[in-house]
């Protein structure tokens, strides 16, 4: 006899709805965050998906059966000059898949996020970086330099569990916290258990580089006896003195930005700026980034492309060979020219962007369309409805997540398998 | 199904065999004794002429793994160098390769088409365990594994610190090995890199860790110790403190001292091998090293050779890559400090001919290669990538087998580093037989892969055929036929057929109580559940590609 409903894994359960992929949730029985749980992210990303309506593929939205949509989506890539897959929203299996099949196409690939992930990889392929993973932030880190973000808005339980915990491996005391380019309002969660306030710097997020490489500058002591300015985009040269020894009088100060917060032209130099300035200060004592992901499987994608492909995301198949260009494959730039677009989105309802050409949307059930694409392949969702691998914000930790409950739902990795099946 | 290779000229050093001439049968991808007449032959494959090794096995490459893909990430632009014919240096042949960073598919394609038929990834940092078999399971074509990388991470170290019996030690690192799916442990600059985060900058071998005052010397000791008592086969895959630091041999001598007589391999020796003579404070310290080696029957070593051109480092040694930075070429490193665990640290480099201390570690290698008189207890390694990118093996071997040609790189390197260096007065020219001990049967034996590394009845048909050539790297760079477990997935230098390896392993028993504490651990201080940093056997195996395969170790051949 076989179970219709197996029993469900309440434990260890990883949740992919940021980049911390905490796997500590108190599910329930039915795969149910308990109400009291702190991270309204994850109750949102696990109650979207398990109420999900079951529902058929379509084709110009009309339902029909899997099959026929994808030999109406296959029709579409064959008779495509110039593919693009975007969006990408999944894990290393559904990646695996995705790949070949763009060879197949000889399609152009980016990710939904890649306008902010891409700041931190020409940022790290112009220069390199020094990082640190949540592990050392919790066990190690006494001073958290926060850089234009409130850290929680996209990692909710950041606070919580790296740096109001109450163990750590060295004892460390109470981290102290320091907020640089973000508004007095968004700093509640920077305040400490036991009451004390965050430091806070407040300026303009485009004066970042002026601001970061005065504080290069002041490493130098000839540098720091010559100047003149009393100070720099608003924050007086005192109080970026007693920033720079605050962070130099750390054990271990770990420097916290997120690439997407930096929504400038060319922030790739302002992330380059930070990751200078660790350099910098590494020199004499110990300092670590740590940069925010965006989420929708966007490490997992890139990692995943960069060993099976040679390169990060927004790269392209032709010719038998790769190419690689962060410019001119983004999604708003290739959307100009390219006569067919594969959405990917798995963990969230995100529609495809306007495009006057056939999409093709393999995604979550509840996504909701302005307009029907012209092929429509509701997914199972990561963690709820379909089990795989995903990796974590700092990019060190790959974890399972694992299938909650059972789905009408075709798995993503298989729907792409098939429809590679499909192509010549 | 059975297959005869007819007239094979075999070099099977574990079974003696220097060139004889034999008949070997395959079926359902063993090697069998000679089937009865009445026994039909499917396939006959005249091989009169040809040299017949077992498939090569790379027991050190730096094959997958999240410092593997930094590299990748970290440097775009090496891709296209897989299209360069133009050398990069002045000694440079076709064989000499300078693409460092492969995909995963090409790794494999690249391995295979040269006869490799097994590589194994010898820094598995734990927490990075499910990325590295992810990876290695998106190798195809060979087979794999690899060490776990342990002496850095706060577990350990605490239980060092805290005394604790070397039978918990034991548990724990038996633990490691089922955990993670690894066949072996190293240790990377033995609390060195844990010392880092702790802002030292160096630690010799009884310097104590700033916060927890245990020394590298007692890591080693209890590591060792560890895996030998476990019956691990693999002895500890030791990468010395001080790496790439004039003066370092001195280390490299004291570590092989304080091994007390436990079996231990010290992994590119080359790094470790430097003295600090004459006007540029950098000299060669290979005598002194081999010399040791020879004496010391219980250590064996690799090279780690350097070959000139493009490469980039990628180590879990972040203390010593954070101070090799400054010679970053280009200019750009990416250093980690990882989970607790370990750290790592990725650099480009670019090793040239003309600069005295490129020459020198090029040289260096090399009188260690010729010097160490046992072939059984040295290996060929260019620790891939970080002295060159393993497809420079063929080459590599040439320099080794052939004097004439090795002297003829010697005299166009830089001037100063020749007159540094005694490498024309060594007159060795390694042996076809030679060759067949340090690529195949020496790093089965070393690894404990029982049924590889050798043309044994009952080993796995991984077989390649060479054409005997005067060039020995046009030979080694294309061999005629590639066998994987009996099918025959190379011809003429290309795959003509892609298959998927299995991963090796070794699972040492162990008291399962360790996980309580280790559970207690994870609770309070880890980021990720115990549960999720186990890796299951499915994980590997899921896609139907993947297989596990454990090996026993040296306790059950005592017993059997």
């Amino acid at each position: 006899m076989t179970v219709a409903n197996p029993p469900i894994p309440t434990s260890h359960h990883t949740c992919p709805a940021c980049g911390l992929l905490c796997d500590d949730l108190p599910l329930d029985g039915q795969g149910s965050i308990s109400a009291s749980f702190s991270c309204a992210k994850s109750q949102r990303y696990f109650s979207q998906a398990a109420t999900a309506p079951s529902q058929p593929a379509s084709v110009n939205g009309q339902a029909c059966d899997l099959n026929t949509a994808l030999a109406a989506a296959a029709k579409i890539l064959q008779n495509s000059q110039q593919t693009l897959f975007a969006g990408l929203g999944t894990d290393v299996q559904g990646m695996r898949a995705i790949l070949p099949l763009a060879e197949k196409c000889q399609a152009t690939l980016d990710h939904m996020h890649s306008e902010s992930s891409v700041r931190n990889t020409l940022a790290m392929q112009n220069s390199g970086w020094q990082t640190t993973t949540l592990s050392e932030v919790k066990n190690r880190a006494d001073l958290i330099l926060a850089i234009g973000t409130d850290i929680v808005s996209s990692h909710p339980r950041f606070f919580e569990k790296l740096v109001w915990n109450k163990d750590s491996l060295f004892n460390k005391g109470t981290p102290h916290v320091v907020y640089l380019a973000v508004d007095e309002a968004d700093t509640q969660a920077g305040v400490a258990p036991d009451g004390t306030s965050p430091t806070v710097l407040a300026a303009d997020k485009k004066a970042l580089p002026a601001i970061l490489n005065s504080l290069i500058a002041m490493c130098n002591p000839a540098y720091a006896k010559s100047n003149k300015a009393a100070s720099v985009a608003g924050l007086s040269m005192a109080a970026l003195k007693a920033l720079l020894e605050k962070i130099q009088a750390a054990n271990y100060a770990v420097v916290v930005w997120s690439a997407s917060e930096l929504a400038y032209p060319h922030a790739e130099l302002t992330v380059q700026s930070i990751t200078q300035l660790i350099a910098k200060l590494n020199e004499q004592t110990r300092v670590a980034g740590l940069s925010l992901n965006s989420g929708d499987g966007d490490i997992s994608v890139n990692q995943t492309s960069t060993w099976l492909s040679g390169f990060p995301i927004r790269n392209r198949f032709k010719h038998q060979q790769v190419s690689y260009d962060t410019q001119h494959y983004s999604t708003a730039v290739q959307l100009k020219s390219c006569d067919a677009l594969l959405w990917v989105c798995t963990f969230n309802p995100k529609p495809p962007p306007n495009f006057a050409g056939p999409s093709i949307v393999i995604g979550h059930p509840n996504t909701q369309f302005e307009r029907p694409p012209a092929v429509f392949i509701p997914v199972g969702v990561p963690a709820v409805h379909d089990s795989g691998t995903v990796f974590r914000m700092d990019g060190s930790i790959a974890l399972p997540v694992k299938k909650l409950q059972a789905s009408q739902h075709p798995r993503l990795f298989e729907v792409i398998n098939q429809l590679a099946g499909l192509m010549p | 199904m059975i297959t005869q290779l007819k007239n094979a000229r075999v070099f099977d050093p574990a079974h003696k065999k220097n060139g004889v001439v034999e008949d070997i049968y395959i079926s359902q991808g063993r090697i069998v004794a000679k089937p009865s007449d009445t026994i039909k032959i499917s396939t006959s494959l005249d091989l009169s002429g040809k040299v017949v090794m077992a498939g090569a096995i790379d027991m050190h490459s730096h094959i997958g793994g999240g410092k593997t893909n930094i590299a990748r990430m970290l440097l775009p632009e090496f891709q296209a160098s897989k299209h360069y014919s133009e050398p990069e240096a002045h000694i440079c042949t076709p064989g000499c390769s300078h693409f460092a960073t492969p995909t995963s598919t090409e790794t494999g394609f690249r391995y295979i088409e040269m006869g490799y038929t097994a590589a194994f990834e010898p820094a598995l940092m734990p927490v990075n365990a499910r990325q590295a078999h992810l990876e290695m399971g998106d190798t195809p074509m060979i087979d794999k594994g690899a060490y776990a990388l342990l002496g850095n991470d706060d577990y350990f170290l605490r239980m060092l610190a805290s005394q604790q019996d070397q039978k918990a030690i034991n548990d724990y690192v038996a633990w490691i090995l089922h955990s993670t799916q690894s066949i072996g442990i190293k240790v990377v600059n033995p609390g060195g890199i844990n010392a880092f985060k702790f802002n030292q900058r160096r630690l010799d071998l009884d310097e104590k860790n700033r916060h927890y005052q245990v020394s590298p010397r007692q890591i080693l000791q209890s590591l060792s110790r560890a895996v030998h008592e476990l019956g691990v086969s693999k002895p500890l895959h030791v990468h010395c403190n001080n790496l790439g630091a004039a003066g370092n041999f001195q280390t490299t001598l004291d570590t092989m001292r304080a091994s007390d007589g436990i079996p231990m391999h010290l992994t590119h020796i080359q790094f470790h091998s430097y003295g600090k003579e004459g006007d540029k404070q950098f000299s060669s310290a290979a005598a002194e090293i081999a010399e040791a080696l020879n004496k010391n029957k219980h250590i064996t070593a690799d090279v780690g050779q350097i070959l000139f051109g493009q490469t980039v480092t990628a180590s879990g040694d972040s203390m010593m890559q954070h101070l090799n930075a400054r010679h970053a070429n280009p200019k750009k490193a990416v250093l980690m400090d990882i989970e607790c665990d370990a750290g790592c640290g990725v650099v480009p480099f670019k090793y040239r001919d003309q600069n005295y201390v490129n020459a020198l570690q090029w040289a260096i290698g090399l009188e260690l290669f010729l010097s160490v008189e046992d072939p059984w207890r040295i290996f060929l390694t260019t620790d891939h990538p970080n002295g060159a990118p393993f497809t420079s093996y063929p080459h590599l071997i040439r320099l080794l087998m052939d004097k004439s040609f090795r002297n003829d790189a010697f005299a166009k390197l830089n001037l100063d580093a020749q007159a540094m260096s005694n490498l024309l007065s060594l007159d060795r020219e390694y042996s076809l037989y030679d060759i067949a001990i340090m690529t195949r049967a020496g790093a089965a034996g070393l690894i404990g892969l029982k049924d590889r590394g050798h043309l044994g009845i009952g080993a796995a048909a991984d077989i390649t055929v060479y054409t005997d050539q005067a060039d020995r790297e046009a030979m080694f760079s294309k061999p005629d036929y590639v066998f994987k477990n009996g099918e025959l997935v190379v011809k003429d230098g290309k795959v003509v057929k892609v298959v998927w390896g299995a991963t090796h392993t070794s699972k040492p028993a162990f008291d399962v109580s360790v996980e309580k504490d280790l559970s207690d651990y994870f609770n309070k201080y880890q980021t990720m559940q115990l549960a999720n940093f186990k890796i299951n056997p499915d994980e590997i195996a899921d896609d139907g590609r993947g297989s596990i395969v454990v090996h026993s170790g040296k306790h059950s051949d005592e017993t059997a």
